[in-house]
């Protein structure tokens, strides 16, 4: 029983720590151009860039 | 992953504006390097992101430079582009964020929850039952809240306008079993269906989602095509100045200047300079017509050869182009009174569930079973009966579809298109653009190849559909462009250039031809190259395969009827020529009040109307904005095929959906019996709930190969 007060909370800290990062990457945009990111990996690194 | 993030100085930002622009050639991750790396190095522009699946370039600018300067920089790169309005889907992609939002959320409530419910059904007994039971609660309520609301709302406007469809059945069962969960909980009762009506949420919501994503994928795409049509005129004023002015602010009485390759923004008269127009939007003629001062001429014609000042008589609402949208907009109004077979069958289904709820509560009163029983079991009928797999039968099955049509070619905006694509059984066929390609193809069989490379060096420098369907058809026969210099478009009589010393033009022939032709003059000899607007390959396979399917088609055309007569006799078709859009709205309307469901596929803003009337229709890739728009489909290329094809996977759609309703009566005819006599445990639902949707969305799947040859 005593396990369960420290592997409840933490089972939903992960849950919600998901939650959250879904949230976010889709509120950053990276579901807007899927097929852009697939093909942006073929794209050469310039050596003067950043 | 990103290999390119432009990166703007903070201090810049506040003196820069951003366009977006349309570039529909963007095909591959070097044009994506290309638009970003090369467009910063003009200057004034900091820095460019292409966004590929919607193919948009957003340029971030200083506001010195114009619109014409940034479509010009994209165009040296090699690629069209066309400036778009501020976020004209933005309203869609808002309503599909917050249906992925409510996914995310149901998921983590789902995963949460089903947790705590593993370890009550394998045996926890007492205060842990009961602290899991309150855990689920705190996480199930907010849960459901929040992505219940789609169907909360959903159903409480059908409810306030006196109707019912999916949403009410769902709502009521999601309510319902959250209340009586709570109930058990806070009496420390025995079964909570917490996890049951999120999971409903959560399936019911992946549904919805798919159903958004797909209208904006294709959507999208669509818009990709769009925005051919003048939206800006530049304005000569009383001191002999040029403005741009948007079209919503020109005026009749106006003078503009329109420059070779801009397309009108207004209804007008040609005061001065002589050029060829390209009318296609309009009229769906391919041959260039000829104007000079006092010629009349429309909105969204494309002036093709030399500069004129046109008076405007007509702007805004008033222009033919308007006219016809209107049109349009009236005949496509009897489409919005279609109900998708969704809600038919929920019309049929709800009030059998609630009867039955009802019945299961009144039977077990009368035995005797006391008022917490009854209602305990009357709730346990209304989730099992709630229609998981229903809400997932049609959307999961036309998601795939339309993703399967998307790879032939074909993009269909929405799944009552396939609904409606499915029941069609007659189709009628424009000629010019729709039955055949729409642009006028040069035979260059007959020149040498030293003929052919000239021809096709001069032919580059001039975007006349002669011109451009001459470049084409060499370059298709693999011509090297020879390097013709001092090339000039004369208005009304062709290119003249020279190569080697020698004079060479592209001229108009001398007489009035039946055929579209040219005449090639290298030094003193002249040869005449003539156009066809050749059928589509597959036309006549395309119409054989709309018979194999019972649908009989004829040509309905605006096109004068010799041509047309012509046509009808190689497919062996009925034709009817000479149809304006109000005569082609009428045949529409003919025919439905026949009791048929035509099929319209037309690509002219003269089709438009008939398009919108039609029961289902399809347009062309090439067709005029209006009418893409009007359309329910959009097919690609320059294959008629995925016409066929459209009807074919619809049918098969339209099959798999019924199996999946087929499939959710047999598996309620075999749950509510459980349900009735008390015996459905939280366990036995949630089992139910997940089983009868993975085979719903399992058979949807099978409709991924539907379109393999």
């Amino acid at each position: 029983m005593t396990g369960l007060a420290f592997l409840i909370p933490i089972a939903l800290g992960m849950g919600l720590l998901g939650l959250v990062a879904f949230l976010w990457s889709m509120r950053d945009g990276q579901y807007d151009d899927m097929d852009g990111a697939a093909s942006r990996i073929l794209i050469e690194d310039e050596d003067d860039e950043e | 992953m990103n290999a390119v993030a432009p990166i703007i100085a903070a201090a810049d930002e506040r003196t820069l504006t951003a366009t977006r622009f349309t570039v529909p050639g963007m095909r591959c991750a070097g044009c994506i390097a290309k638009i970003e790396r090369e467009l910063p190095k003009v200057d004034g522009i900091i820095a460019a992101r292409a966004n590929f699946s919607a193919k948009r370039v957003a340029i971030q600018h200083d506001p010195a430079i114009g619109e014409d300067r940034l479509t010009e920089a994209l165009c040296n790169l090699g690629f069209e582009a066309q400036p778009v309005a501020d976020n004209p889907l933005g309203q869609e992609t808002g309503e599909r964020q917050q249906l992925m939002r409510a996914l995310g959320v149901a998921g983590f409530g789902m995963m949460n929850v089903m947790l705590l419910s593993v370890s009550i059904w394998s045996g926890a007994e007492g205060p842990t039952r009961d602290l899991f039971h309150w855990l689920s609660a705190l996480i199930a309520l907010p849960v459901i809240a929040y992505s219940g609301r789609p169907f909360f709302a959903s159903a409480w406007m059908a409810l306030s306008h006196r109707r019912t469809n999916m949403d009410v059945p769902i709502s009521i069962g999601v309510i319902l079993a959250t209340a009586l969960s709570l109930y058990e909980t806070i009496t420390g009762g025995g079964h909570a269906y917490f996890e049951s009506a999120v999971m409903l949420l959560f399936f019911l919501l992946a549904g919805r989602a798919l159903d958004a994503e797909m209208r904006t994928r294709t959507r999208a795409g669509i818009g990709a095509l769009l925005g051919r049509m003048g939206k800006a005129a530049s304005v000569i004023g009383a001191d002999g100045t040029t403005r741009r002015v948007p079209a919503g602010n020109l005026e009749p009485g106006m003078l503009v200047l329109v420059a070779a390759g801009e397309a009108l923004a207004a209804d007008g008269a040609v005061e001065d300079g002589t050029s060829a127009i390209d009318n296609a939007m309009l009229t769906g003629e391919s041959a260039p017509e000829p104007v000079g001062p006092g010629s009349a001429v429309h909105a969204g014609a494309i002036n093709l050869s030399a500069p004129i000042r046109v008076r405007l008589t007509h702007v805004a609402d008033d222009t033919a182009i308007a006219e016809i949208a209107r049109l349009m907009d009236e005949a496509g109004q009897s489409r919005s009174h279609y109900v998708r077979i969704a809600d038919r069958a929920s019309r049929l289904y709800a009030p059998v569930v609630h009867s039955l709820a009802a019945l299961a509560f009144i039977g077990w009163m009368i035995a005797g079973a006391g008022w917490h029983q009854s209602l305990v079991i009357a709730i346990a009928v209304l989730i099992i009966t709630c229609p998981c797999a229903m809400g997932l039968a049609v959307p999961a099955a036309q998601v795939v579809a339309s993703g399967a049509l998307l790879r032939r070619g074909l993009l269909v905006k929405d799944g009552s298109a396939l609904e409606r694509l499915a029941e069609c059984d007659v189709a009628l066929f424009d000629k010019t653009g729709t039955l055949t390609l729409g642009e006028p193809c040069a035979d260059v069989a007959a020149l040498d190849p030293q003929a052919r490379s000239v021809a096709l060096g001069l032919a580059q420098a001039s975007r006349h559909p002669l011109s451009r369907g001459l470049a084409a058809a060499c370059l298709r026969a693999g011509v090297e462009p020879a390097a013709v210099e001092d090339i000039r478009e004369v208005s009304g009589a062709g290119l003249i250039g020279r190569w080697q010393g020698m004079n060479v033009a592209l001229e108009r022939p001398e007489g009035e031809q039946q055929a579209l032709a040219t005449r090639l003059r290298i030094g003193d000899t002249a040869q005449t190259i003539t156009f066809a607007d050749p059928l589509r390959s597959d036309a006549a396979a395309t119409l054989a395969a709309l018979r194999g399917q019972g649908i009989a088609a004829s040509i309905l055309s605006g096109d004068r009827a010799a041509p047309v007569a012509a046509m009808a006799r190689e497919l062996g078709l009925a034709a009817e020529a000479e149809a304006s859009p109000q005569a082609k709205l009428a045949a529409l309307e003919a025919l439905k009040a026949d009791g048929r469901r035509p099929l319209m596929v037309g690509d002219g803003l003269n089709d438009g109307p008939a398009l919108a009337a039609a029961h289902a229709s399809i347009a062309p890739g090439t067709a005029s904005d209006a009418s893409q728009q009007a359309a329910d489909a959009v097919f690609i290329g320059e294959k008629l095929m995925p016409v066929a094809l459209a009807v074919q996977v619809a049918r098969r759609t339209m099959k798999i959906v019924r199996e999946n309703f087929a499939f959710s009566i047999a598996y309620n005819v075999f749950a509510v019996p459980l349900a009735l006599f008390g015996l459905v445990t939280p366990l036995i639902a949630a089992i139910a709930m997940s089983v009868s949707s993975l085979v719903v969305v399992a058979n949807s799947l099978r409709l991924a190969r539907s379109t393999r040859p």
